[in-house]
């Protein structure tokens, strides 16, 4: 009995030790979403972990929030009811979006010292595309990837092909994929040349096609589209007749989650997918392989995809500034070259290439490399006001050619009528 | 009297306020925002009378997943509801094993739909899945199940119906077994063959859970779109875009909040219409005991 008023008073000093420290402190709240294989989660909490360390009085809580679309969802709902994270890594196609819901501020706000200029300015300006808008800058790049095309070197010496060279031209990737495509007796064709993903966001890959062809898909303003252009039907005439007229890929839309697994079934010689699968293809493939820039027609090209760090608007300025902070020391070149070891992401910063870590890894693995190299002809993914509505007339009108409901021509008239229709209130 | 009344209503009242609160409150809210534009950037939001409900009527792909949904419905329910009386008469009877039979039917209801969907998305997968290595031993062409727009529909068809099947045959058997043995002792005295025994007696003394269980199926092929999200998000080319899929999409990707509670107003209102005509018309065919 005489030792409850000791436990009572110690109980006391804790919790006004407890209330002490959270006076002086700030707990911003992170989302992030997982769209890659491997222990992201882990990777994440680890590294909340050591920013506390190195900066007392900051807790930073990360909030695992699902897929990209998902986490949009979340930070959005949570905005609109008033209690937003204070930092999220959202797709970077979104930055219209969260800006139209007015959502997040720009990081101008808090770049003060010439140190944090410098850092805003050190990133690829391939990522900064989808970062900026009206001057000011939005997101800040953390993970990005473009597309890249895997080959599968066996498969390509059984075909007669230099195992060594991947296709560098689109006529060059029709031939091979003509003398890689497989047929057996009954003319069934039990492996395919070349895959290009078609369900959920074809529009991306598709930009892979008109990126190649000399044409861009939409304005830096966000509010107009150039669907209907020749050269943008040109490129889906392009992929309709790979699996239509060639019959070197599976007619119809192809599903992009099981693609890294006709990979590696060999079901598929060659496919194009997202560098983020590099690591995944690294450790499931039984096989060497290649992984090439994506073939050029007029230009070599690709966009980049993936996801920006965002400060939401209804967070204090303290959480803000801790956000800032955050989002400064996430982007180092070590931290970033360390994420894209570990994810397969392209490390975000020139610097972070330089670093004695990444390029020990580049030389045991140099396919590593090849998102970078390509990162110079890049450009923005599709992204415009009211962004998905505008991405899904497209992803119908794509789909509708693939499957054969629609010309090419006709499916990107439709397409470009309903943008145009989507973006008419954003025209002044 | 009068007591016994304020008494009843006290017991009825916490169930009350939580459907006010839940169900009823959301509805008049969802009514009232359809006549609504969608708010931006904080900003109220404006009246616009009737004019989401005249966007909706040029939409063509509201038309599309309000079709879609009308073949996902007449495709799923009737196949489903018989699947599961055939499978509960089946394991009713007296037979070797039928405990692991009854598990094995209703296994797949006890699964989370997103993951029957990934289960299912690799058996449709093309060349390698295990309905083309079915399809392609017996020499028939390699095909692209879920994504050509002729199959996909019928595609995701089949796995609602191998989900619910399962589940609706847990009620019918709860029925079957209620149903007193004498009756069938009586049936096989008077001479009764058994397939007469089945229409006369067992089929009408279902009727009750019939009834259940088809409100239930109506309400699941609206409601349950799951799998759409895994398998196909809506296409290829909105051909498997059921309505609650469009409003997801017009709700949660395009913000368009407004319209979507618009759509949403014209998911209640068949819903409700599906569910009182049920009540109204079956009704009168149902022998309660």
């Amino acid at each position: 009995m005489t030792t409850r008023p000791h436990v009572l008073r110690a109980l006391a000093a804790g919790l006004a030790c407890l209330a002490a420290s959270a006076a002086a402190e700030t707990e911003i709240s992170f989302y992030y979403p997982v769209a890659v294989g491997g222990p992201i989660t882990k990777i994440v909490d680890q590294m909340a972990a050591d920013f506390e360390k190195e900066n007392p009085g900051i807790k930073v809580k990360p909030v695992y929030a699902g897929t990209y679309q998902e986490t949009v969802v979340k930070a959005i709902t949570a905005h609109k009811a008033g209690t937003p994270p204070a930092t999220a890594v959202i797709l970077s196609t979104d930055m219209f979006t969260l800006i139209d819901e007015d959502a997040i501020v720009p990081f101008d706000t808090f770049a003060k010292s010439a140190e944090d200029k410098k850092w805003m300015a050190s990133f690829y300006p391939a990522f900064m595309a989808n970062s900026r808008t009206g001057g000011k800058t939005w997101g800040i790049p953390f993970q990005r990837s473009t597309i890249v095309l895997y080959w599968n070197k066996e498969l390509f010496k059984e075909a007669g092909l230099d195992p060594d060279k991947g296709p560098a031209t689109w006529k060059e990737m029709l031939a091979d994929a003509e003398k890689l495509t497989k047929r057996d007796a009954s003319g069934n064709v039990t492996r395919w040349g070349v895959q290009i993903p078609s369900s959920g966001f074809p529009y991306w890959l598709f930009q892979g096609l008109t990126t190649t062809n000399g044409v861009e898909l939409m304005n830096e303003a966000g509010n107009e589209t150039y669907f209907d252009k020749p050269a943008v039907v040109e490129a889906l005439q392009y992929w309709v007749d790979l699996g239509r007229k060639h019959k070197v890929m599976a007619p119809g839309v192809i599903e992009w989650g099981t693609t890294p697994k006709d990979f590696f079934e060999k079901k598929i010689a060659m496919m194009w997918t997202t560098t983020g699968n590099l690591t995944n293809v690294k450790k499931n493939a039984k096989f060497d392989f290649g992984v090439a820039m994506l073939p050029a027609n007029k230009r070599r090209g690709s966009p980049t995809g993936g996801g920006n760090f965002y400060i939401f608007k209804k967070a204090t300025k303290e959480q803000q500034e801790a956000s800032f902070k955050f989002a400064k020391w996430m982007t180092t070149p070590e931290r970033a070259a360390q994420w894209g070891m570990d994810t397969g992401y392209v490390a975000v910063r020139p610097d972070a290439w330089q670093t004695p870590k990444m390029q020990a890894y580049v030389k045991d693995f140099p396919v590593a490399a090849v998102a970078r190299d390509q990162l110079q002809y890049s450009v923005a993914e599709l992204s415009t006001h009211e962004n998905q509505r505008v991405t899904k007339a497209l992803n119908d009108g794509l789909q509708a050619a693939l499957t054969g409901a629609k010309a090419p021509a006709q499916a990107m008239k439709d397409a470009q009528a309903e943008a145009s229709r989507i973006l008419r209130a954003y025209r002044h | 009297m009068r007591n016994q009344g304020v008494i009843g209503w006290l017991l009825v009242l916490p169930a009350a306020a939580l459907l006010a609160l839940f169900t009823h409150w959301p509805v008049l809210g969802t009514i009232w925002a359809s006549f609504h534009a969608t708010s931006r950037g904080g900003r109220p939001a404006p009246w616009v009378g009737l004019e989401n409900y005249q966007v909706m009527v040029a939409d063509e792909v509201f038309w599309r997943s309000l079709w879609n949904n009308v073949w996902y419905s007449l495709g799923t329910i009737p196949v489903s509801v018989t699947l599961a009386l055939v499978m509960a008469l089946w394991v009713n009877s007296a037979m070797k094993g039928r405990t692991w039979l009854r598990v094995a039917f209703f296994t797949p209801t006890i699964l989370p739909m997103i993951a029957v969907a990934n289960i299912w998305l690799f058996f449709y997968t093309p060349q390698y899945g295990l309905l083309e290595k079915v399809t392609t031993s017996l020499g028939f062409p390699t095909h692209n199940w879920l994504g050509t727009e002729s199959t996909a529909l019928a595609c995701v068809m089949v796995v609602a119906i191998w989900k619910d099947a399962g589940f609706f045959m847990i009620f019918y058997l709860a029925a079957l077994q209620s149903i007193p043995p004498s009756l069938a002792e009586a049936a096989a005295l008077e001479g009764a063959p058994r397939a007469t025994y089945l229409r006369r007696i067992v089929l009408p003394l279902l009727m009750p859970t019939t009834l259940f269980v088809l409100v239930n199926a109506v309400i699941n092929s609206f409601r349950l779109v799951d799998h759409i999200v895994v398998m196909t998000r809506g296409g290829p080319n909105n051909a498997t875009s059921l309505l609650l899929f469009h409003i997801y999409q017009v709700g949660f990707s395009f913000w368009d909040t407004g319209y979507a509670a618009a759509l949403t107003v014209v998911l209640l209102a068949i819903l409700a219409a599906l569910a009182i005509g049920q009540f109204v018309f079956l009704d009168k065919r149902v022998h309660y005991q």
